[in-house]
């Protein structure tokens, strides 16, 4: 199918607002009155406040109120009240609800006044005393008392075992064991968390960032007890959130119950430093055991990740799953456990549980690789599977083969000598190293509406968000595509929950989800028109078949006679209709996820020179192979696989949140000292994008690419950097102490 | 952020005795390490005394045939200065391996030098510092040390001072001039920066009240033989895990003088004559720069995480050596 639109590669519709200033985040909206609200954090991570005394606060001039939970009443006790469409099974956080500390950096007073910089001195006046009590937030201390993960949660499937992984194991001929260990890493996007909220005695309305804004919606109606008519969100612009934006973050309660006390507009914003108070990707410790046959035939794998959560809910993620589909084997035994801390729960962050799990995995078949004598590479392919075998079904499409032979081809794999340090560059070891990343192509329901006016303007929207993935941008093309007009005449909206209702931004669903909403609502506006174009008399096609009509660039005619046309706003004008407006809902085919397995993949291939004195690591070059389905625009799709490349080198090698056990805290909270990649740190990265034709995933074969990028980078560096160095470091991030083996903690760093 | 007052100033005088008027006053410059603390209350001046409109940012040649510096060049001015680049070329380097452009563009010279250290818990007031509250206890002697010292360390202590421009200037023998109250003095830069001791709270030897006005380069002779190396977490915008200023003069392959000055160690940038001295006189070699490496760290202790500082200094000794050799 030639397509005018759709598949090319548009530049962000949304370019020149951002660009210019224009585009305005949740921080950025001007409101008469404003009042302005500071968030004191607690210094403790378990305990019980005794006092807290802000006399000292209040006696400013311009301080309004400081609200504590001695002070915050009427809230709701049930607390199911607090829950939201992304929470794990377990009692939400409530907010000021009692005297109990859970966590450290929970908010314990919030001040309200007339300027922010009052707000923030006068957060410096509040004097709290606390009770401490004994906590824990140590992961590898506490693997005893690890439990089996519950269900409850969006997106999370317990994982199955199948075959005795165990006794093939003992008898396989190849085998290799080993534990590798990540750190609590935290979302940071560049825009904080801001929430404006203005209450005029009747509605609320909300401007905050997020990347929902009907579970917004919910989550205050629910807890204020306000009609969810009564509530609205808007959220048209997030500076990044990464997962961060999908549960209300505190400073949305905090404006909201501001904002009904004092019956003023009120703004919270999280510091960067509380940027730190809530979820994260979770810690977790993984033991992995691998066989094979002399052959290179996968005979067993046995993975098992104990991960961290909070004590009040039990955040879950697809951490050891993948390693039951990726491959062909019979024989695997999964395992997957909790361990409850003194932290805030958990939370998505680009591509959860698979980042973590696919790591493991893919430095483990390295390891087998390794031990096999056999290339990386060749033993992927050799272990390769069109089936899934944990379902039993077939991919509805996967064109990793191509991935592996497009990416290797790009990188010059073909050229690699098995041998760890065979390559080098003066005081460089240079190495290379592959991995495999797989991730869902979900479809979740969605509501998409289109209001086509007389003079040819189109307005489609949907209450989905753009965290800067270029939803914008996507929709306006699917929109023009499929109505057939202009691209300039199509406008998008999102980011409100006065607009139809949409999921969640999150799982790299939302192409195809909304895409296919979008995609929807525009056929039933085409399929208007055309009615209009056969039934209208003054019509030049008045009692055509309208199947044979086509339309393009705003002009209705049949291709296969020339000497007709009309516009699509003559045409309604002459059936005299000012506009036409549809809503329509799209939603994944039940009998197509029954009979099929719906995955995007990607084949990542790295190279990293390793400075063999002082260990420091360098990726000098990616190339990151993605069969996704149709690539709706190459060039926002590029950006996210950019995007999800830096990210990976970033997991690999810088990032880290650090957690300090005296005081149950994490400790680098800004910028400066969580280190993630600088322009310097980021070399080559090459996207391919291979032809993968899925007519069944969804309406518009997409599959989705704000998370595949990511997954396989971290595997493919570390064994890029087992590969120069013939160091194993298994723990997360690679830092030069790890790789020189002068690390404090170097005792899974295995050398050859 | 507490209130506070603030005056911009335009004379030296005026500076001096506006900040002494208060009795919580700083100096302001560029303001990046200064307000950064004020946002996270660890630093609560009652007033600002504003110096930037003061006639010290420049840099000239002094009648000695070295170079002085003014407080208020920027590190981006100074880093890039012909006479700069042509007579210290170290002092250069040092600076370009600093912070980030954006930073280095406001980042002035007198406030490189009194910038405080990055140890996580003295930007954390839930958290005990001596540094920070005397008395309260040192939190990351048993905490996340990683980017902590591991010379001239007290039990009080262990921060580092994290700036790369001053290591660079230690390995020169900079002098440091100020005026204040009682009037105008030097400080020969290795009696700038303090260690420890049982008084973390205080970072160096400037007085309440002294005001930086320049900082005075002797002549010097390391032009050809010279090397700058940061080892640091990522390859920007990172402070350094340690860090290396090595100069050579040579007379043949035999080394006339050497310097040696270590960064991301101490609570100062670590310099030891003595250990200098001991390698005058000998072949510029890597086992002798090697030896020095040794020598140089034989009291160093770790604290766990930042052990591998120990290893790591040594090794990037003897990697700066081989780049100063390099050049010419
Ligand atoms: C994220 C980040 C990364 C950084 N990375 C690095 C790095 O890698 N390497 C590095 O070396 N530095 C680094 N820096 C530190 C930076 O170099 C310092 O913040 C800067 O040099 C301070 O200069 P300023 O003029 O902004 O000082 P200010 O913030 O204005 O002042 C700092 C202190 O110096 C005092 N002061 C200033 N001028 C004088 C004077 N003339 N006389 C007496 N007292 C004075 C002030 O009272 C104040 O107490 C980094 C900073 C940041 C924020
Ligand atoms: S090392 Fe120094 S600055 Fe850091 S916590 Fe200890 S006393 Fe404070």
């Amino acid at each position: 199918m030639t397509t005018k639109y759709i598949g090319k590669p548009a530049s962000r519709v949304d370019g020149l607002e951002k660009v210019t200033g224009k585009a305005r985040y949740s921080a950025d909206f001007k409101v008469e009155g404003l009042t302005y609200g500071f968030i004191v954090s607690s210094s403790i991570a378990k305990g019980k406040i005794t006092s807290i005394d802000s006399s000292r606060a209040l006696a400013l001039e311009g301080v309004l109120q400081v609200f504590t939970h001695e002070n915050v009443r009427n809230l709701p006790w049930f607390k199911l009240r607090y829950t939201d469409m992304d929470a794990p099974s377990g009692t939400p956080f409530r907010p000021f609800y009692d005297n109990t500390i859970r966590f450290s950096m929970q908010p314990v007073a919030l001040v309200i006044a007339e300027t922010f910089e009052l707000a923030r001195y006068a957060s410096s006046l509040i004097k709290v005393e606390y009770d401490k009590e004994t906590y824990t937030t140590s992961l590898y201390k506490n693997l005893s008392k690890s439990f089996k993960a519950p269900k409850g949660k969006i997106g999370y499937v317990p994982p199955k075992s199948r075959g005795n992984a165990d006794a093939a194991y003992q008898d396989a001929a190849f085998k290799i064991q080993a534990e590798y260990k990540h750190s609590a890493e935290h979302h940071n996007p560049m825009e904080l968390f801001s929430t404006t909220a203005i209450w005029d005695n009747e509605k609320l309305t909300v401007y905050d960032k997020t990347q929902g804004v009907s579970n917004c919606q919910f989550y205050i109606g629910n807890i204020f007890g306000l009609a969810y008519k009564d509530v609205r969100i808007i959220s048209p612009y997030v500076g990044g959130a990464f997962g961060s934006g999908l549960r209300p973050q505190h400073q949305l309660f905090m404006a909201v119950l501001a904002a009904l006390e004092l019956k003023r507009p009120v703004k919270v914003g999280l510091t960067r430093q509380q940027m730190f108070s809530f979820g994260h990707r979770p810690a977790t410790l993984q033991k992995l055991a691998l066989s094979a046959s002399p052959e290179g035939t996968l005979e067993s794998v046995r993975h098992e990740a104990y991960s961290e959560t909070s004590q009040f809910e039990n955040y879950t993620e697809v951490i050891v799953n993948w390693s039951a589909t990726m491959y062909a084997c019979e024989n695997v035994e999964l395992k997957y456990e909790l361990v409850k801390l003194d932290t805030f729960t958990p939370l998505d962050m680009r591509a959860p549980g698979a980042v973590t799990g696919v790591h493991a995995m893919e430095s483990a078949m390295d390891e087998l690789a390794f031990e096999l004598k056999m290339d990386p590479l060749i033993f992927r392919l050799k272990n390769y599977t069109d089936e899934d075998q944990v379902n039993e079904k077939p991919f509805s499409s996967k064109e990793l083969v191509a991935c592996y032979r497009e990416g290797a081809e790009k990188f010059g794999w073909a050229a690699r000598n098995v041998e760890p340090r065979s390559m080098r560059d003066g005081k460089n070891l240079v190495g290379w190293g592959v991995a495999t990343a797989a991730w869902d192509a979900n479809q979740m329901p969605s509501r998409a509406k289109a209001l086509l006016s007389i003079d040819g303007k189109l307005v489609v929207s949907s209450g989905t968000s753009d965290i800067g993935t270029g939803t914008y941008t996507i929709m306006t093309q699917i929109a023009a595509e499929i109505l057939g007009i202009a691209i300039e005449n199509v406008t998008f909206k999102l980011g409100d929950t006065n607009l139809p209702l949409a999921p969640l931004e999150g799982g790299s669903w939302t192409a195809a989800s909304v895409g296919s909403a979008v995609k929807t609502v525009c056929e039933d506006v085409r399929k208007i028109l055309l009615k209009h174009a056969v039934k209208t008399k003054a019509s030049p096609f008045y009692q055509y078949d309208s199947t044979k009509l086509q339309i393009d660039s705003g002009e209705i005619f049949d291709p296969n006679d020339s000497s007709k046309g009309v516009s699509v706003t003559e045409i309604m004008r002459l059936a005299g209709v000012n506009s036409i407006e549809e809503t329509s809902t799209s939603g994944p085919n039940p009998l197509v996820g029954r009979k099929y397995t719906m995955n995007s993949h990607a084949a990542v291939f790295a190279e990293v020179k390793v400075d063999e004195d002082l260990g420091t690591v360098d990726v000098t070059r990616v190339v990151c192979a993605v069969a996704a389905g149709k690539i709706l625009n190459p060039k926002t799709a590029r950006s996210q696989i950019l995007g999800g490349v830096v990210w990976g080198i970033s997991k690999a090698l810088e990032e880290e949140s650090k957690l300090d056990h005296q005081y149950g805290r994490f400790m680098n909270h800004n910028l400066s000292e969580y280190h993630v990649p600088v322009n310097k740190d980021i070399n080559d990265i090459e996207v391919i994008f291979v032809e993968e034709k899925d007519d069944v995933v969804n309406p518009l074969g997409v599959k989705g690419v704000g998370e595949i990028g990511i997954i396989g980078v971290a595997g493919a560096i570390a064994n890029a950097v087992f590969h120069a160095t013939g160091v194993r470091v298994r723990n997360l991030p690679i830092t030069m102490d790890k790789v020189l083996q002068i690390a404090e903690d170097d005792r899974n760093q295995v050398a050859v | 952020m507490n209130n506070f007052s603030y005056n911009k100033v335009t004379e030296v005088a005026e500076a001096v005795a506006d900040l002494t008027g208060h009795t919580n006053a700083r100096f302001i410059a560029g303001g990046t390490n200064l307000l950064d603390l004020m946002k996270e209350n660890v630093a609560k001046p009652d007033h600002l005394t504003d110096i930037n409109k003061l006639a010290l940012a420049g840099i000239e040649a002094t009648e000695d045939g070295g170079l002085s510096l003014g407080a208020l060049a920027t590190n981006a001015d100074t880093a890039w200065n012909e006479l700069v680049e042509q007579k210290y070329p170290l002092l250069s380097q040092a600076i370009l391996a600093g912070a980030s452009p954006q930073l280095r563009n406001m980042a002035t010279n007198g406030g490189n030098l009194f910038q405080r250290t990055r140890c996580y818990y003295f930007y954390d007031t839930a958290t005990a510092c001596n540094k920070r509250e005397p008395g309260s206890g040192c939190s990351a002697i048993n905490g996340i040390n990683r980017i902590h010292a591991i010379l001239g360390t007290s039990e009080h202590c262990i921060a580092t001072h994290p700036s790369d421009m001053c290591v660079a200037l230690a390995a020169l023998n900079a002098k440091v001039n100020v005026t204040g109250p009682y009037g105008d003095r030097v400080i020969e830069f290795r009696d700038f920066h303090r260690l420890p001791g049982d008084t973390p709270h205080l970072d160096n030897n400037v007085q309440d009240g002294e005001l930086v006005t320049s900082i005075d380069l002797p002549p010097s002779n390391f032009t050809q033989h010279f090397h700058y190396l940061k080892v640091r977490e990522r390859q920007s915008y990172a402070f350094a895990l340690v860090s290396v200023a090595a100069a050579l003069e040579l007379d043949g392959n035999v080394i006339k003088d050497i310097r040696l000055a270590l960064g991301g160690v101490a609570h100062k940038p670590w310099r030891d004559r003595s250990c200098e001295e001991a390698f005058i006189g000998q072949e510029a070699t890597e086992a002798n720069f090697r030896a020095l490496a040794e020598k140089i760290l034989a009291d160093a202790k770790g604290y766990g995480s930042n052990t591998f500082k120990i290893d790591l200094a040594k090794r990037a000794i003897v990697r700066a050596f081989s780049e100063a050799l390099k050049n010419n």
